[in-house]
């Protein structure tokens, strides 16, 4: 795929995007005005550009679109809900095509191709007349046979006048001819700026300059138009290729606006023609009849003046709101720049290497005991954190772009389930790192179809239930303490415990006496194959849900949870590391070895009082604090010091204490994964290299709370036992 | 935006600070305009600006061309490399007739 063909895709999703916004804003507010042109303008974009990469078959679609919302647009036709779920369907046509565009297939295969047709087909039914053709081709006018010969200077010659508009439409001119010197050598050009008015009449944002180029190129007449593709609509543009009749050039003359001796001497100076050869058509020409006597002189101007009227009536409407907003995008797109994301990894595994090697010549500076290295080495392990908070930073993305995709979801799922459902995004603004986020959409998409499906109840049960109709889904996003929490809750008839109890024991999942805690049961759903839905619809139901989203997020380092209260609805709460590539850790000694525990969940570092030496829990000030004792949990050997220290840690509202040998500082700490042979192991969450070289293992702070909260939460009932040591 | 200097009468100074670009283009034509509308002999500097686009091109068309209409005087000077440029491709420079130093 070419450079070209690439920025089209890319802009074009961001413009397809824009345009589905634009269409679900439609439903509920189908007078907006801005709105509506927003949308035509993305189409027509997308329309202009596919032209420009010769991509046929999504010009032809999308100009069959465009009808439509012109006439939306124009109020000759009103919106209705069926046009706008149409129109969504075209937008995720498109979608696919770009998709074709992608793959680099020269046109969309059948099933695609049949899709688009009917699409088209039903586009057309919209319309009161459909023109006959798809895209309108513009045929090179036919030779004249008569007239004076042929101009005796060879090239190209280019005249376009610009439409008022074109700047405010944040295009600028002189860009299109610097692109057109790209395509050959300009030979001469001429300014043309008699259309502007006086100082007082003057629109400074208006453009009213036109060009008169002389041009030598091998490109052929189709590539120079495409030059000016973009402004097409919006710029009188005439191409008169090499070796022309002098004629031709006395039609432009007599078309374009200007003074027909003005602009006659602009070309003699810009080398279109030669002083005779002017003298001569003009001449003839002034002389009805001498030659064939053809009507070339009134009318043209006339219907050009009447067909950049029809341009304007068309594009002045929404100038004003477009002013602003195109040159508030143009400010924003200037400070934006694409980058590959794989540019980006290699830039953060870079950065990780160094936070190595620093570590590195850190360790070696304290050892060889001189002072001025020490102090150079720390200033630089000061700037390399910068630096790694810096590159972290560049991959940091907010939330809300991918929250917004659900908009279409909830319209499209109520729709199907004949519910009323309005969806309430907080907290889009909130950032975490794209790899996250990436993988973050599947288990979303779970979640909201499941509260979709299951959660929110029929209208009529819910107004059996003196609920309003309308049921809400909220998701909501914010950080916690080293971590991005996310909330999926709907309104809904809340999670039944009884039945995932019967359910559960049905699959064999709990023992029919066991004593499990609400939480716990709630948390059930979770498990794989287990599903309450009694019917199986095509949003969810098919029991292959819940233990996916679990699995996906528990991939992510993450853990997800559920609240639930009967009848009042359930909040689904994720809870993701901001970042997977590095953080800051806390270094801990136990035996000879070294671990590492993530620096954002430890709360404060204690010396184990002596007392202790026997019990599992601590008086922290009045509280109960459950220990981990990482030496018999991990099996190390060796004596145990004399002196022994606690690590209070914290995590989703739950405290803990890890015992361990010695407190051995702050480490920034790269995270390297384990390989699959250990992923059975919990209680490790990674591992890392240190300054000397040597291994450590990062603490899975999450699982070795969840396993004190857990032992603690349970009273009674017969304990199910979690292995922390890897399963042989 | 732009300021004047008033050195001797009659001739003024502007000095064009922001870009001559579609998102100024309205305050530098008042400021042109404003500048021209009060002396004979205007020099616009140009050594400030950074950027310049259609917009800005035309801007400094129609200070020659009032100044022409009004009998006046418009000499640009300090073209910046952007300007410069702009005026070169757009083969302006010779209607403009202003001294242009070409960098070496």
């Amino acid at each position: 795929m070419d450079e070209l063909t690439s920025t089209f895709v890319t802009e074009s999703r961001d413009l397809l995007a824009e345009m589905e916004a634009g269409l679900l804003r439609l439903e509920q507010a189908p007078d907006d005005r801005d709105n509506l042109n927003a949308i035509f303008r993305a189409a027509h974009t997308i329309k202009g550009g596919s032209g420009v990469i010769e991509c046929r078959y999504i010009e032809r679609f999308m100009h069959k679109v465009e009808n439509l919302l012109d006439l939306l647009r124009n109020d000759a036709l009103p919106v209705t809900p069926e046009l706008a779920t149409l129109l969504l369907a075209c937008s995720d046509h498109l979608g696919t095509l770009l998709d074709v565009l992608t793959a680099g297939l020269e046109a969309p295969d059948a099933a695609t191709s049949a899709r688009g047709e009917k699409l088209e087909a039903q586009l057309s039914a919209c319309l009161p007349c459909e023109e006959a053709g798809a895209v309108p081709v513009e045929q090179a006018p036919d030779v004249k046979a008569s007239g004076g010969g042929v101009v005796s200077l060879d090239g190209w010659h280019i005249s376009v006048r610009f439409g008022r508009d074109v700047l405010r439409n944040g295009m600028d001119p002189l860009s299109f001819l610097r692109y057109l010197a790209t395509l050959g050598e300009i030979v001469s050009i001429e300014t043309i700026a008699d259309a502007m008015p006086d100082a007082a009449a003057m629109d400074p944002e208006s453009c009213h300059l036109g060009f008169e180029i002389r041009f030598q190129t091998r490109a052929s007449k189709d590539e120079i138009e495409h030059v000016f593709e973009f402004v097409r609509d919006d710029c009188t543009l005439r191409i008169l290729p090499p070796r022309s009749k002098i004629d031709d050039y006395i039609a432009l003359i007599n078309d374009l606006p200007e003074d027909a001796m003005r602009l006659g001497e602009m070309l003699v100076r810009c080398g279109a023609l030669t002083q005779a050869e002017l003298d001569h058509g003009l001449a003839v020409q002034r002389a009805p009849g001498a030659a064939e006597g053809e009507p070339l002189a009134a009318p043209p101007i006339g219907e050009v003046l009447v067909e950049q009227q029809v341009v304007h009536r068309e594009v002045v409407e929404a100038a004003a709101s477009r002013q602003a907003t195109v040159s508030q995008k143009k400010a924003a797109e200037a400070r934006l720049v694409r980058v590959q994301a794989d540019k980006l990894d290699q830039l953060i595994d870079l950065v990780g290497e160094l936070v190595i090697a620093g570590a590195n010549a850190n360790l070696l500076a304290h050892q060889s005991g001189r002072g001025a290295l020490i102090e150079s080495t720390s200033v630089l392990t000061r700037l390399v954190e910068d630096i790694r908070d810096a590159a972290l930073q560049l991959r940091m993305v907010q939330i809300g772009e991918t929250f917004g995709r659900f908009n279409r979801v909830v319209r499209d799922a109520s729709r199907e389930l004949g519910k009323e459902i309005e969806l309430v995004i907080t907290g889009a603004e909130t950032e975490l790192d794209k790899s996250v986020v990436e993988k973050l959409g599947d288990p979303l998409m779970h979640l909201v179809r499941n509260a979709l499906d299951h959660g929110i109840e029929p209208p009529a049960v819910r107004a059996a239930h003196g609920k309003p109709e309308a049921g809400q889904i909220a998701l909501n996003a914010y950080h916690d303490s080293g971590s991005i929490v996310i909330e999926v809750s709907d309104d809904g008839a809340g999670l039944p415990r009884e039945k995932i109890r019967r359910k559960a024991i049905e699959r064999g999942l709990i023992d029919e006496t066991a004593a499990l805690s609400d939480q716990e049961l709630v948390n059930l759903i979770f498990e794989a194959g287990f599903s309450t839905a009694e019917q199986v619809t095509n949003i969810s139901g098919r029991g292959v849900g819940m233990d996916v989203v679990r699995r996906n997020i528990q991939g992510l380092r993450g853990a997800v949870d559920v609240r639930t209260t009967e009848g009042e609805g359930s909040t689904f709460t994720i809870r993701l590391p901001l970042t997977l590539a590095i953080i800051d850790g806390f270094l801990v000694g136990i035996g000879n070895a070294s671990w590492v525990v993530p620096l954002d969940s430890v709360v404060e570092c204690i010396e184990l009082p002596g007392a202790a030496d026997t019990r599992d829990y601590l008086n922290l000030r009045g509280e109960v604090l459950p220990l981990v004792r990482l030496r018999e949990m991990f099996e190390v050997g060796g004596e145990v010091p004399a002196r022994q220290n606690v690590v209070v840690v914290q995590y989703a509202g739950h405290k803990a204490g890890l015992v361990v040998d010695a407190l051995l500082g702050e480490f920034q700490t790269v995270i390297k994964p384990l390989g699959a042979l250990f992923s059975k192991l919990r209680g490790i969450g990674g591992s890392t290299i240190l300054g000397s070289g040597e291994v450590a293992l990062i603490l899975d702070v999450p699982a070795l709370v969840e396993l004190v909260a857990s032992a603690q939460g349970r009273t009674h009932g017969e304990p199910r036992t979690r292995d922390l040591r890897a399963v042989p | 935006m732009a300021q004047t200097r008033s050195t001797p009468p009659r001739e003024a100074r502007l000095v064009i600070e922001a870009d001559l670009t579609i998102y100024h283009a309205a305050a530098n034509k008042a400021a042109l305009i404003e500048a021209l509308a009060g002396a004979e002999h205007l020099e616009v500097d140009l050594s400030k600006v950074a950027e310049i686009d259609t917009a800005g091109l035309q801007l400094l068309i129609l200070a020659k061309r009032e100044a022409a209409a009004a009998g006046k005087r418009v000499v640009f000077a300090g073209h910046a490399t952007a300007v410069r440029q702009a005026i070169d491709f757009c083969n302006l420079a010779a209607s403009f007739d202003d001294p242009m130093v070409i960098p070496a």
